[in-house]
């Protein structure tokens, strides 16, 4: 029996919580960097291009969850791609219906969706073994753990390269806007000052923790 | 239709819109596989390849959908043909060279959802370039892959003989030294002549 070997995950507070920090696609997987950097120079491009991924995320999880017995092991990984594309060409029009402007301003990103490997990812290592409510709860986590990256980012990049946060200016007329931060370059500067951040809170823990139980803090 | 010079496109795809360094697309490969020139360049010719390969397809899968009047199809067939092309370069690398197919490892899947081919293929229907400057676009887009692979290979494989700070060691390093090369390929703005 295949089940026996991997068992199917209890829903617990933690099935929701994973994505948002400890197996953070962005931060911690560093998965599906292109949109990432690449949508993100406005807070709002950020905020639609995660919900967009979001709605992908958990409709093709739920829908693999559901077929999992049906699809054959050898075509698993195209049937897969099928479905996300199905998703994503129905999020293309959407979008294009409901604002023709941020259509524009996310181009060809939207349809990219498809390529983002946080998704397939997310089907092949749990939609496809666990039962539908626990894959969505994940599902759903991974997406906000997901958004909440682009929103980090796209914050940061709108702030200091324009002066503005969802458009309404924040600072006097004499502030000088970092123009590169909404550029590429800024793009990849503010991820890696984001990990910078990151790693440091994690190794600071161990220290903290290797401090309270007595070990000496950096032991070579 | 477009009057482009091909060298101008493939310009523009090598160099000034350089798919990695300022269209972002393909940054999965570019952090994966960048810490080995080796590893690098047989990652860039294998990526180069899949994207020929799915630049003509593409162009003669658009041509039939626009025909048929089912463009919302585009998708699903582009992904499919891209998935095949990406198999097809998977066998003949397993069968003529283990070793390669080894170092490369899961990356060589992973070439399907590397979205600079499937970007590849959305720009140049986008574009609506005709059979040939697609190719040079192809080509010119794998070449500008390889080339900034390349670039941040051999950064890697100097930096990690140097003394960095344990906190800045990993994806954190190289996201930044991303951003370097990528302020250096702003310098070419404007070579390609205007935005593509």
């Amino acid at each position: 029996m295949p089940e026996l070997l991997n068992p199917q995950e209890k829903l617990t507070p933690d099935t929701f919580l994973r994505g948002l920090w400890e197996e953070n696609p962005v931060f911690v997987m560093l998965l599906g960097m292109c949109p990432v950097l690449a949508v993100t120079s406005t807070t709002l491009n950020a905020i639609a291009m995660g919900l967009a991924t979001t709605f992908v995320l958990v409709c093709s999880s739920l829908l693999v969850s559901l077929l999992r017995d049906w699809i054959p092991k050898q075509v698993r990984i195209a049937s897969y791609i099928v479905i996300i594309a199905t998703f994503v060409t129905i999020v293309d029009y959407a979008i294009q219906a409901i604002s023709l402007e941020l259509y524009a301003a996310l181009g060809a990103f939207i349809q990219l969706i498809v390529a983002n490997c946080v998704i397939l990812g997310r089907a092949e290592a749990y939609a496809s073994k666990q039962r539908l409510h626990t894959t969505l709860v994940n599902s759903l986590g991974m997406g906000a753990g997901f958004t909440l990256a682009l929103l980090a980012l796209g914050t940061v990049r709108e702030v200091l390269g324009n002066g503005t946060l969802l458009g309404v200016h924040l600072f006097s007329p004499d502030f000088q806007p970092w123009i590169v931060m909404i550029l590429p370059p800024g793009g990849f500067f503010v991820l890696g000052v984001w990990l910078l951040l990151f790693n440091w809170l994690r190794q600071s823990k161990v220290r903290r923790a290797a401090q309270f139980s007595g070990a000496p803090a950096d032991a070579r | 239709m477009h009057a482009e010079p091909l060298s101008l496109i493939f310009l523009n795809a090598a160099i000034v819109n350089n798919f990695v360094l300022a269209l972002f697309l393909g940054i999965c490969p570019f952090l994966g596989v960048s810490g080995k020139k080796e590893t690098a360049w047989n990652m860039g010719l294998a990526t180069m390849f899949v994207m020929l390969v799915s630049s003509a397809a593409a162009y003669g899968i658009n041509w039939l959908l626009t025909q048929l009047g089912l463009e919302f199809l585009r998708l699903i067939c582009y992904i499919a043909v891209i998935a095949s092309a990406v198999q097809l370069v998977e066998m003949f690398v397993k069968k003529t060279s283990p070793a390669l197919f080894r170092s490369l490892g899961i990356f060589l899947p992973l070439i399907t959802t590397n979205c600079a081919i499937l970007g590849l293929a959305l720009f140049q229907t986008s574009k609506e370039y005709d059979f040939v400057q697609s190719l040079v676009y192809a080509l010119g887009a794998g070449v500008g892959f390889t080339l900034a692979l390349m670039l941040m290979a051999g950064l890697r494989e100097k930096l990690s003989l140097a003394r960095v700070p344990s906190v800045s060691q990993g994806a954190a390093l190289s996201l930044m030294l991303a951003g370097l090369l990528s302020l250096a390929f702003m310098g070419f703005a404007g070579l390609g002549g205007g935005h593509g």
